[in-house]
C-alpha cells in the first residue's frame, strides 16, 4: 500500500501517481474567511434585512413598454398627479421599459372587488397605462401586472422559511443514514454557511428577493449538497483504503483526487448560469445571480467547510467501521 | 470486457426512440385559431355553423384556413395572431351572443399519427403564453353564517310547534344560536325538541336565574363540510363563468383550504375577465310577506330594474328564505304559448323539495327572487394579541329581480314569466346560471402577463438554453475528447427525454422551468465528469484501458447516486412547499435529475462500450 504514496518531510505529496495538495494546511485561514463572511452576512441581514420582493410583501407591480424611452421623473409626476402617491418607477432591462411599484395600500383597495363597481373592475394595470398613455406621445404597452394581497405574502414567507428548514433536516437525515452522523453535521454546517452567505449577498447589495430567488437559494442547497456528497464519498472511500495516514492527509488526498471534477462541474454549471444571467432577461436575472454566488460559495464550502467540520469533530477511521455496503471497493483494489 | 448484451442496446434505443417521438410535437408551432361552441350542450354545432362563421370572416376580410367540425365545437385556423380578436368579434356578431361562445385558441398542428399515439406538445405557462392569473379567497365564514341564519327560523318554528315558549332566539358571533327561556321546564322541553329535530347541532345549556339559555353550534366536521361544499360549489360556478368568457384551456383549481386559482391563457381584456369572474353574486327565493305579517318577519327590498323601481319602489318579502342560488342547476330562456319570454329554471333535488314544501299551500301568492351582491371593504381591527390586522368586511346589497305569482306548486323545474323583454329574460337566465356562488369571494392575487412579454420570455429562454448548451458541449469536447463526445450525445438525449417526459405528464413549461432546464444541463454533465475523471485516475494508477473504463464507471456510481438523490430530495421539497414559479422550477429539475441519471450512466456507457468495448485498445482519447 505504501508504494502508492510518496512522502516528503513526513507528509504525503503524491498518492497513486497523483499530486496531493495540502488543502488542510489552509484550513484555519479558510475557516477564518468563512467566519468573516458569515458574520458579515448575519450583520447585513440584521441591519439592512432582505429587500423582499412583491411576492412576499404584497403590493402591486406594473411593467410597461414605451415606444420612445421616457424620462423617469416625468412618469413619476404623471402618476403622482393621477393620485398614485408613493409610486416607485425604475427602468427594467432596457431604456424603454419601466417597472412601476405601487405601495401595498393600492393592492388592498384592489382586493375589495365588486362586480358592478366600474371603479374596481377596471384592472389597476389598465388604469395606470391609461394615465401613462395620456402623458406620452408614442405607444405604451402593458406588459405585466402583478398584484399580491398582503396575507398571501406573509404565508409565502412562512412557507419558504419552513421549506428551507425541512430541506436541511431531510438532507441531514439522508447523509447520516448513508454516511455517518459526523458527515451529516458537516454537510448541514456547509449548507447553512452557503445559504447565509447567499442571503447576506442579497442583503448587502439590497437586491430584490422574490419567489424565484427563494427557488434559487433552495437550488443552491441542492447543488452544494451534491458537491459535498461527492467529496464525502471520496473521503469515506479513502479512510478505508489508505492506511497509516492522518485524517488531514486522507482529506488532502480526497480533495486532490476530486479537484478536477469539482473544478469541471462548477465551471460547466457556471457557464450555463452566465448564459442565463446575460441572455435570460430581467425576470430571472436575480435568480441566476443567486445561483452563481451559491455555486461559487458551495464549491468552496464543500472543500473547506464540510471537510473542515469533519476535522474539527476528530473524524477517524473508526467512525467509518464497520463498512456500510461498500465492501466492493476493497475487493477491487489492485 | 465492456460489452453490453444486445438487449441493453435495444432497450436504450427504444427509450430514446420513444423520447424522440413524444418530444417531437413541440417542434410544430400551433396555429392561431378561433373556436366556436354552444352555450348549451343541446345546441348542435355542425357544418352550417362553420359556413356561417366562414362567411363572417370572408365579409370581414380575415384570412383563414382549415375549418373543422369537432365533437361539440368548430375550429377555424387563422393566418396571423393579430387577427384573432377581430375574427372573434366578427363571428360573434354574425352568430349572435345568446347561443354561441367564440373563444380564442391555439390549435395544435401535431400530425394526426402523433396525436393518435397520445403525443402532444408541452403546455406553456402564463409567463410564456401571456394571460391572466387570479387567486381568489372564498369567504367561508359567511357560508356558516348564512347556514346558521337558516337554522334560526327553523329553530323558532320547531320550538313553537312543541309549545316550548322561548323569550328569544338569536344568532351570536355569526356562528352560535342562543335560545332564551324563562323556566327550566320550558328549557328542558326545548332541549328535547332541538335534540331530536336538529341532530347536526351541538347543544349546551348555559345561563341562570330567569335567563336560561340553550346554545347551539355546528360541529367542526359539519363546518368543514359546509366550507368544502362552498368551495366546490364556487369552483363549479367559476368554471361556468370562465366558459362564458370563452377562453381556451382555462385552469380553475382549488388551492389549499379556501382558495381558488383561475388562469386564463391568452386573455387580453382583463377588465372583462375580472368583471365576470369577480361577480360575487347570489340569489335568494323568498315569499312575498302577507299584509299582516309582523315587521320582525319581513324585510323591504327595492327592485333592481330602474323602471320597476320607479313604478313600484320595492316590496316586502318574508325574512325566511326558501332556497338560495346554489341550488339552481340550470336556467334557460324559453317562450310561452303566446310567445312571451320566460326563464325555465331547474333546481337540484334538495332545492326542488324545499321549493315544493314552500309553495304547495301558497298558490296565488307572489314569490320574489332576490339578487345579492357582496362588497368587500378592508377595515383595520385590533386582534387578541394587540396587532393591527386588516379584515375584509362584507356588506350585502340585495335587490329584487323578479316578483311573480305562484300559479301551481313548484318542484324541481319551474318557470318565471312576466318578464319584459327577451333581453331581460336572457340576463336573468345568465345571472341564475352563473350567479350562484355558495359564498362570496375576493381577489387576493392578480397577475397579468402581456402577450408581447410572453413572446419575449420564450425568446430569451430559448437563447439561454442554446448558449448554455453550446458552451457546455464545447467545454466537454475540449476536456474529454472522445469521451466528451459521448457525454454530449448523452446530454442531447437527456434534453430530449426531459422534454418528452414533460410533454407526456402534461407539465406546464414556465420561464423558471426553462431556468431549471438550463441548470439541469449544467448539472447533468456532472455525472459524466465524475466518471471520466475517475477513469483518468485509474489509467494513472496503471490500469489497462478496458479495466480503467470499467473501474471508472463502477467507482463513480455511489457518488452519483448519493449526490443526485439528495438533490432530488431538495427538488421534491421545493415542489411541495412552493407555488407557481417555484413549482415550475422544481418539476423540470426533478425530471431532469432522473433523466440525466439514465442518459449519463446508461447512455454514456452504451456509447463508450460501442466504441471501445470488446477490442484491444492501446490508448483512450480522454
Amino acid at each position: 500500500m505504501s508504494s502508492n504514496t510518496k512522502e516528503e518531510n513526513g507528509k504525503i505529496t503524491e498518492y497513486m501517481g497523483k499530486r496531493v495538495y495540502d488543502f488542510m494546511r489552509w484550513r484555519k485561514v479558510a475557516a477564518a474567511m468563512s467566519f468573516v463572511l458569515v458574520i458579515a452576512s448575519v450583520i447585513a441581514l440584521a441591519m439592512n434585512g432582505l429587500k423582499l420582493g412583491l411576492d412576499f410583501t404584497g403590493g402591486t407591480q406594473i411593467e410597461v413598454g414605451y415606444q420612445n424611452a421616457p424620462q423617469i421623473a416625468d412618469v413619476r409626476s404623471q402618476l403622482q398627479q393621477a393620485g398614485y402617491e408613493g409610486a416607485e418607477v425604475v427602468r427594467f432591462g432596457s431604456d424603454s421599459e419601466l417597472l412601476i411599484k405601487l405601495p401595498p395600500e393600492v393592492a388592498q383597495k384592489q382586493t375589495q372587488q365588486n362586480a358592478r363597481d366600474a371603479e374596481a373592475t377596471n384592472s389597476i394595470g389598465d388604469k395606470v397605462v391609461g394615465v401613462l398613455r395620456q402623458g406620452s406621445d408614442g405607444r405604451v404597452d402593458l406588459r405585466r401586472v402583478e398584484m399580491v394581497g398582503p396575507k398571501i405574502g406573509e404565508e409565502l414567507r412562512d412557507d419558504g422559511g419552513l421549506g428551507m428548514l425541512f430541506a436541511l433536516a431531510v438532507v441531514m437525515a439522508y447523509v447520516a443514514l448513508r454516511f455517518q452522523y459526523k458527515f451529516a453535521i458537516g454537510a448541514v454546517v456547509a449548507l447553512i454557511h452557503d445559504v447565509i452567505i447567499v442571503l447576506g449577498f442579497f442583503a448587502i447589495l439590497q437586491l430584490d428577493f422574490d419567489l424565484t430567488v427563494l427557488a434559487a437559494v433552495l437550488a443552491v442547497i441542492g447543488y452544494s449538497i451534491n458537491d459535498t456528497i461527492v467529496v464525502y464519498d471520496r473521503i469515506r472511500e479513502n479512510f478505508r483504503k489508505v492506511r497509516q495516514a492522518e485524517p488531514a492527509e486522507v482529506i488532502n488526498i480526497s480533495m486532490s483526487q476530486t479537484l478536477s471534477r469539482t473544478f469541471m462541474t462548477s465551471f460547466t454549471t457556471l457557464l450555463v448560469l452566465w448564459a442565463l444571467q446575460f441572455f435570460g432577461g430581467e425576470l430571472i436575472h436575480n435568480f441566476s445571480l443567486a445561483l452563481i454566488v451559491g455555486v461559487i460559495i458551495g464549491t468552496f464550502s464543500s472543500v473547506y467547510v464540510a471537510a473542515n467540520t469533519l476535522m474539527a469533530m476528530n473524524i477517524s477511521k473508526e467512525d467509518l467501521m464497520p463498512p456500510v455496503k461498500e465492501g466492493a471497493d476493497l475487493d477491487e483494489m489492485p | 470486457m465492456n460489452r453490453f448484451p444486445l438487449w441493453k442496446y435495444i432497450l436504450i434505443l427504444i427509450i430514446v426512440g420513444l423520447g424522440l417521438l413524444y418530444a417531437s410535437p413541440n417542434l410544430y408551432r400551433p396555429d392561431p385559431a378561433v373556436q366556436i361552441s354552444g352555450q348549451s350542450s343541446a345546441l348542435k354545432i355542425d357544418q352550417n355553423v362553420l359556413s356561417e362563421a366562414q362567411k363572417a370572416l370572408d365579409d370581414a376580410g380575415i384570412a383563414y384556413f382549415g375549418g373543422e367540425v369537432q365533437d361539440k365545437s368548430v375550429l377555424l385556423r387563422l393566418k396571423s395572431i393579430e387577427e384573432q380578436l377581430p375574427a372573434k368579434r366578427a363571428i360573434q356578431e354574425a352568430l349572435g351572443h345568446s347561443d354561441y361562445v367564440v373563444a380564442l385558441n391555439l390549435a395544435p398542428t401535431t400530425p394526426e399519427w402523433l396525436s393518435k399515439l397520445g403525443a402532444s406538445p408541452m403546455k406553456l405557462g402564463l409567463d410564456l403564453a401571456g394571460g391572466v392569473h387570479f387567486l381568489m379567497e372564498v369567504d367561508t365564514n359567511s357560508i356558516v353564517k348564512t347556514n346558521m341564519e337558516g337554522y334560526v327560523s327553523d329553530v323558532k318554528s320547531k320550538l313553537r310547534a312543541a309549545k316550548a315558549r322561548y323569550r328569544s332566539v338569536e344568532l351570536e358571533n355569526d356562528r352560535e344560536i342562543v335560545a332564551r327561556f324563562r323556566s327550566d321546564e320550558l328549557r328542558t322541553l326545548g332541549m328535547r325538541t332541538l335534540r331530536s329535530e336538529f341532530p347536526t347541532l351541538q347543544l349546551t345549556e348555559a345561563g341562570g336565574g330567569s335567563n336560561l339559555e340553550i346554545r347551539a353550534t355546528l360541529a367542526d366536521q359539519e363546518i368543514k363540510q359546509l366550507e368544502d361544499y362552498a368551495v366546490t360549489q364556487n369552483l363549479t360556478t367559476l368554471r361556468n363563468r370562465v366558459n362564458e368568457l370563452g377562453v381556451a384551456e382555462p385552469i380553475v383549481q382549488r388551492q389549499g383550504r379556501n382558495r381558488i386559482v383561475v388562469e386564463l391563457p391568452g386573455v387580453q381584456d382583463t377588465a372583462e375577465a375580472k368583471r365576470i369572474i369577480g361577480k360575487t353574486a347570489n340569489l335568494e327565493y323568498r315569499m312575498e310577506a302577507r299584509q299582516d305579517a309582523l315587521v320582525t318577519n319581513k324585510e323591504y327590498f327595492e327592485f333592481r330594474n330602474e323602471q320597476e323601481r320607479a313604478a313600484y319602489g320595492g316590496a316586502w318579502l318574508e325574512r325566511k328564505l326558501i332556497i338560495s342560488g346554489e341550488r339552481v342547476t340550470d336556467a334557460r330562456v324559453g317562450y310561452d304559448e303566446s310567445g312571451f319570454p320566460q326563464v325555465n329554471i331547474t333546481l337540484d333535488s334538495r332545492g326542488g323539495e324545499l321549493m315544493h314544501r314552500a309553495t304547495w299551500k301558497n298558490v296565488g301568492r307572489r314569490m320574489g327572487t332576490l339578487f345579492v351582491e357582496s362588497r368587500f371593504t378592508p377595515e383595520t381591527q385590533v386582534d387578541a394579541e394587540g396587532n393591527e390586522v386588516t379584515v375584509q368586511v362584507r356588506t350585502d346589497d340585495k335587490k329584487i329581480i323578479s316578483l311573480a305569482t305562484v300559479q301551481s306548486p313548484l318542484g324541481r323545474q319551474f318557470r318565471t314569466t312576466g318578464l319584459g323583454s327577451p333581453a331581460e329574460a336572457q340576463e336573468l337566465a345568465l345571472l341564475l346560471r352563473s350567479g350562484a356562488l355558495a359564498a362570496p369571494m375576493y381577489f387576493v392575487e392578480e397577475r397579468v402577463i402581456g402577450p408581447s412579454l410572453g413572446a419575449d420570455n420564450i425568446k430569451v429562454g430559448v437563447t439561454s438554453v442554446q448558449i448554455g448548451l453550446a458552451a457546455v458541449v464545447l467545454c466537454m469536447l475540449i476536456f474529454y475528447r472522445v469521451f466528451g463526445l459521448a457525454a454530449n450525445i448523452a446530454l442531447a438525449t437527456n434534453l430530449i427525454l426531459l422534454v418528452a417526459v414533460m410533454s407526456i405528464l402534461g407539465a406546464t413549461l414556465t420561464l423558471p422551468g426553462i431556468a431549471g432546464m438550463v441548470l439541469t444541463i449544467g448539472m447533468a454533465v456532472d455525472a459524466n465528469v465524475l466518471i471520466f475523471s475517475r477513469i483518468r485516475e485509474e489509467l494513472r494508477n496503471g490500469l489497462p484501458p478496458q479495466s480503467a473504463i470499467n473501474a471508472g464507471f463502477d467507482n463513480a456510481y455511489s457518488a452519483i447516486v448519493d449526490a443526485n438523490l439528495t438533490t432530488l430530495i431538495v427538488a421534491v421539497i421545493l415542489y411541495a412547499i412552493g407555488s407557481g414559479p417555484v413549482q415550475g422550477f422544481a418539476v423540470t429539475l426533478s425530471i431532469g435529475i432522473l433523466t440525466s441519471m439514465f442518459s449519463a450512466i446508461m447512455g454514456t456507457r452504451a456509447l463508450i462500450n460501442l466504441f471501445y468495448g470488446g477490442r484491444r485498445v492501446q490508448k483512450l482519447w480522454i
